[in-house]
């Protein structure tokens, strides 16, 4: 089985949710055009990054009566959807967010698990920590999401792999610093080398989703990529443009990389979950 | 002493600064640039930057020269000028600041060279308006640190692609992006008045402050650590209290917070908001 996956990597407009959508629907009809399964949108693509009191009138839920859902749940049966937005819970708690699209329905939504609030970082200021790491089942098998600094952890990509998912979505909206003489930004450089650790670890395709423009001296850097099950790059977007990155997934290739390398039959999580006990109890 | 390498990938910097340049002035609806032309090498990079973000009919170059301004300013100022093929003015400010300067009999240096710089100020806002384009601003990581600016002078602009590169790398990108060599191999000054350059009046190199600043800065050492590291205890605690002393220089005022909302404590939006 084939997948045909595609990145979006684009600029946004700071809390202009409309202009947002246009721009993700006007995606959305190039990456049909080229025979699609499924298009990736990075992390808030639908807001903006740096939302800090824009963050209530930027939030939207992802349902069939929502303004800006509608259009894109409606988009959804064509192809599917992940996009980055403000997700209100009924109880006005505002989280960073990834929702799936499938078949005119959201399929699932995760809540970002780690915000930074640290160096040029103020998440934890203005969102609600998500709790829950769940894979989820599509029409292309189990998939897991993650936002940003979620993968900076190494736990929740690790939960994904126990629960399932044999394809990782990450998307970002990760600013880019660390100029020296290298030939990247450290940023970049640090991101690709676990993303790509990520699918040599877990013998699993992991793709990754980052936003580019600019928001006042933040810059965002782009260079989408999409790993497979051999830890091997199949697809890599460019830096610092808008663009699609085009990426065919063989899931075939899970069963040929996990009959020589059974990482995943061998993992002993019993003995982590025993060991995390002994350690939470100390 | 410890090795410290701020080499730079010139042409990823370029990229990074010519877009953030080209975004920051289209997304408010404008698409030019106005830049004071010391005839230094700040100014110099940055209107070299602009031309690249912008293309060279859109970049309007002033240069302000004082009755006391060396002509080198003036001619390498041109030099630029002339490489790049953009517009240029040139307005003397010495009938502008004199009337202020007489007022006083004993003004000193310092406050000629502030008024100077403020005036030059003024004439890059007023003619921003008359050119439609944003100030380029020129400031970088080491003065902005250093606090060697004047405030609401030459450290003021509408945006600024060199604040976060020290002066050692401003002359490498200078290199990377043929500037010419006359204004990258002068002594850095603010020719304020005669004979004054940046490194007498600070009493250190750029060369070796830079290495300093990127230790306690960049890389988060303690002072103890950057002594230990190599650095003389009177040159780090000497740089460590120009830092602290002038960080009134790199903020807005603070603003007395009476009510429930107020701005910069919890009225917080990015400038680029709805853009």
């Amino acid at each position: 089985m084939k997948l045909n996956l595609a990145l979006a990597q684009i600029n946004t407009k700071l809390g202009d949710v409309e202009a947002n959508l246009a721009k993700h629907l006007d995606y959305i009809e190039q990456a049909k055009s080229e025979k699609t399964d499924l298009l990736v949108f990075p992390e808030l693509s639908l807001t903006g990054y740096v939302l800090q009191d824009l963050v209530a009138s930027a939030a939207h839920k992802p349902v069939d009566d929502d303004p800006i859902f509608k259009h894109l749940l409606n988009a959804s049966k064509d192809i599917d959807l992940v996009v980055g937005f403000v997700d209100e819970d009924s109880r006005h708690r505002f989280f960073i967010a990834s929702a799936y699209l499938s078949g005119g329905k959201t399929i699932h939504v995760h809540h970002k698990v780690y915000l930074p609030t640290y160096g040029l970082f103020d998440e934890g200021r203005f969102f609600a920590w998500g709790d829950k790491v769940r894979a989820f089942d599509t029409r292309f098998g189990r998939i897991g999401m993650l936002i940003c600094e979620d993968f900076w952890h190494a736990s929740p990509p690790y939960l994904l792999w126990l629960d399932g998912a044999d394809i990782m979505i990450f998307s970002s909206a990760s600013p880019g610093r660390g100029l020296n003489d290298k030939e990247k930004l450290e940023s970049a450089r640090w991101v690709e080398r676990v993303t790509k650790a990520y699918a040599s670890m877990f013998t699993s395709f992991v793709a990754h989703s980052n936003r580019v423009g600019y928001e006042d001296g933040l810059h965002f850097w782009g260079g989408a990529t999409v790993f497979d099950p051999n830890g091997e790059e199949i697809a890599h977007g460019p830096y610092n443009e808008e663009g699609l990155t085009f990426a065919q997934l063989d899931l075939n290739q899970l069963r040929r990389t996990r009959a020589r390398l059974p990482l995943l039959r061998d993992e002993r999580t019993n003995l982590t979950v025993s060991e995390l006990q002994r350690i939470l109890q100390k | 002493m410890t090795q410290i390498n701020l080499t730079i990938n010139t042409d990823l910097a370029q990229e990074i600064l010519t877009g953030f340049i080209k975004s920051e002035i289209t997304r408010v609806g404008l698409s030019r640039a106005v830049i004071g032309l010391s005839g230094g090498l700040d100014s110099a990079l940055s209107c070299t930057l602009a031309v690249e973000a912008l293309g060279r009919e859109n970049v309007l170059a002033i240069r302000m020269p004082y009755k006391s301004s060396s002509k080198d300013s003036l001619d390498h100022a041109q030099l630029l000028i002339d490489q790049l093929g953009i517009q240029s003015k040139t307005v003397e400010i010495t009938n502008m600041v004199e009337p202020l300067f007489n007022l006083d009999s004993e003004i000193s240096n310092m406050r000629k060279g502030n008024i100077m710089a403020r005036q030059r100020m003024i004439i890059l806002y007023d003619q921003s308006e008359v050119f439609k384009g944003l100030v380029v601003g020129t400031s970088n990581k080491t003065e902005i640190l250093l606090g060697y600016s004047t405030l609401y002078g030459d450290s003021a602009s509408a945006l600024n692609p060199l604040g976060d590169l020290y002066k050692t790398q401003i002359r490498q990108l200078s290199r990377a992006m043929n500037i010419p060599s006359p204004i990258i191999d002068k002594a850095p000054s603010a020719d304020l008045w005669a004979d004054q350059t940046d490194e007498k009046e600070l009493g250190f190199t750029y060369e070796e402050v830079d290495k300093l600043l990127y230790l306690l800065v960049d890389q988060r050492y303690s002072p103890q650590e950057a002594i230990e590291a190599g650095f003389e205890e009177k040159f780090v605690n000497g740089v460590v209290n120009r830092i602290r002393r002038y960080q009134y220089k790199r903020m807005q005022p603070p603003i007395a917070k009476v009510s429930n909302r107020t701005i910069g404590y919890d009225f917080l939006y990015l400038r680029d908001w709805g853009t």
